[in-house]
């Protein structure tokens, strides 16, 4: 196992080290900490091409090896075209007559010459046409479908192949799949109502971490600290928490006090604790999806700024120290992978143990407490 | 939070949406019900062999508290016929003891009289024989004494005074 992230790491750092050096022959003027900079911003983003690496021939010319992806466009009517039209940002796109142009990893309309306008804080005023393309993102979100499809059908499947006992790869997932029903859904949500959950739960905790984990690898993909995906995830669980909220649960929510003082005394109260819930019912989610965002997002600059680390020091005691820092992070971010995923889905449930509570129940729980 | 919205990808959001929808759904009907329903069936088949073995082990612990009770009773009952029988063989070696005095005594009692009447008829008997063997004495005596006179008046006498004296 060990031995593998060494390798992926390993093979990491021949990827940035090969465009590092690439746009080093370039002959810009800049140097290495800023295009590292720009490097792990480029990384961090969604791009329009499945790139696997690059590398530059003596001529200096830049070789990118990947493939194109589709890009789709709604710019009064549907645009279908290839992702090699851009030529990695570097040629225009012309389609029906429109031209458009790849800059910083979004699609803009220009002018025949592709000339992008900017305001004063340096961005660009050019209209940006709704852009649904399958991404590199969207190309990954769908494996990790496929994969979650193919691996837990199977697993279902063994069950009735087996006589009830998981086989092969499922002897891993099955411990996950119970502790998630016990100690994140029964625990949280309650005996009756868990079920209902189950297969939310269960399928944003394998989403979450198998993305997690993709970010690790050498593909460079950063689907979960990607502020859309968030949302996106956020929100299932925002809705859903409010879709199946009881009434106990919005009573609670306007009337948090309930029958302990007169109406009257409560007045002034509400008027300062009914906005504080309502802000609750939208900060909950919210922390969800920028926790998970940052998280991320944080993981994958700080391991890339160490693997960059490698290429400012040149000397033999810089790079073996950032290397083994560099593992030592990888290390950590797997188990921040699965922790975010963790995370994610404990809260989820917790949020849906809120809505789902009735209020005799909230009771016996408290008496339990005692 | 500019940047933040500034990264924000309708497209992505879009396809995230779909996708995570359509995994949900798919996964739902063709993994997590069946995985938790082969999962919940295990765990049923797992507690109702553990309430079976439990029922087992009582049923077990039934059957040995009966063998229990019924080896108890059969010692008790051996018990009881033991001393019974002990009882019985007392009773048995008394009553044949009694008997057999009672039969002994019979015995004796048949035996004493039988010699007495033997002893009564020998001493009969005996009589009959002292009576004619002194006849007989007495015969050849007077025969021997008789040849003289004197004699036999002199026996005759004496046998007289002795008659008397019996």
């Amino acid at each position: 196992m060990q031995n593998f992230f060494v390798k992926l790491l390993f093979v990491t750092a021949l990827f940035i080290g090969n465009s590092a050096f690439a746009q080093e022959k370039e002959g810009e003027p800049t140097d290495k900490k800023t295009e590292i900079k720009a490097y792990i911003q480029h990384h961090l983003q969604d791009s329009h091409d499945f790139n696997l690496f690059s590398s530059t021939d003596e001529s200096g010319e830049v070789h990118h090896y990947g493939f194109p992806l589709p890009v789709i466009l709604w710019d009064d009517g549907l645009k279908v075209f290839s992702s090699s039209k851009f030529n990695h940002g570097e040629t225009l796109a012309e389609v029906d007559g429109n031209t458009y142009k790849l800059y910083h990893s979004k699609i803009y309309k220009t002018d025949a010459e592709g000339t992008i306008n900017y305001d004063e804080e340096q961005h660009p005023t050019n209209a940006k046409p709704l852009d649904f393309s399958i991404t590199k993102s969207v190309v990954m979100i769908f494996i990790t479908g496929l994969l979650m499809l193919w691996l837990f059908s199977s697993l279902a499947k063994s069950y009735a192949k087996n006589g009830l006992i998981a086989k092969g790869a499922g002897r891993f997932f099955e411990p996950v799949v119970i502790y998630i029903r016990d100690d994140i859904a029964r625990s949280n949500i309650g005996e009756e109502k868990y079920k209902k959950y189950m297969p939310y739960l269960l399928t944003i905790f394998f989403f979450i971490f198998f993305l997690n984990l993709f970010g690790l690898t050498p593909l460079g993909v950063n689907v979960t600290g990607n502020i859309a995906i968030t949302v996106a995830l956020a929100l299932f669980t925002f809705l859903l928490t409010n879709f199946t909220g009881t009434k106990d649960y919005w009573k609670h929510l306007f009337d948090p006090l309930g029958d302990t003082m007169p109406w009257y005394a409560k007045i002034p109260l509400y008027i300062i604790l009914v906005p504080i819930e309502l802000l609750g019912l939208i900060i909950k989610p919210f922390s969800l999806l920028i926790r998970l965002y940052a998280n991320m997002q944080a993981g994958h600059i700080v391991l890339m700024s160490l693997i960059g680390l490698m290429f400012i020091f040149k000397s033999w005691i810089g790079s073996p120290l950032s290397f083994g820092l560099a593992f030592a992070i990888s290390l950590i971010e797997i188990l921040v992978a699965l922790l975010q995923a963790y995370i994610f889905t404990m809260l989820s449930a917790l949020y849906f143990g809120f809505a789902s509570e009735t209020h005799e129940h909230g009771d016996e729980g408290e008496i339990q407490h005692l | 939070m500019e940047k933040l919205i500034n990264e924000f990808s309708v497209g992505l959001f879009f396809w995230q949406t779909v996708l995570f929808i359509l995994l949900l759904l798919l996964l739902r009907k063709f993994a997590w019900k069946p995985i938790l329903n082969a999962v919940n069936d295990r765990e049923d088949g797992i507690k109702n062999a553990l309430a079976a073995a439990e029922e087992a082990k009582k049923e077990m612990q039934n059957v040995t508290a009966d063998s229990e009770r019924l080896l108890k009773e059969a010692r008790a009952e051996r018990e009881a016929m033991l001393k019974e029988a002990r009882e019985i063989k007392d009773k048995m070696i008394a009553d044949s003891k009694e008997t057999a005095k009672i039969e002994g005594d019979k015995m004796i009692k048949q035996a004493q009289s039988a010699i007495e009447s033997e002893k009564k008829a020998a001493v009969a008997d005996i009589k009959n024989q002292v009576a004619e063997l002194s006849v007989e004495i007495a015969e050849k005596v007077l025969k021997e004494q008789l040849s003289n006179k004197k004699e036999q008046l002199k026996l005759v006498e004496n046998l007289l005074g002795d008659v008397k004296l019996n």
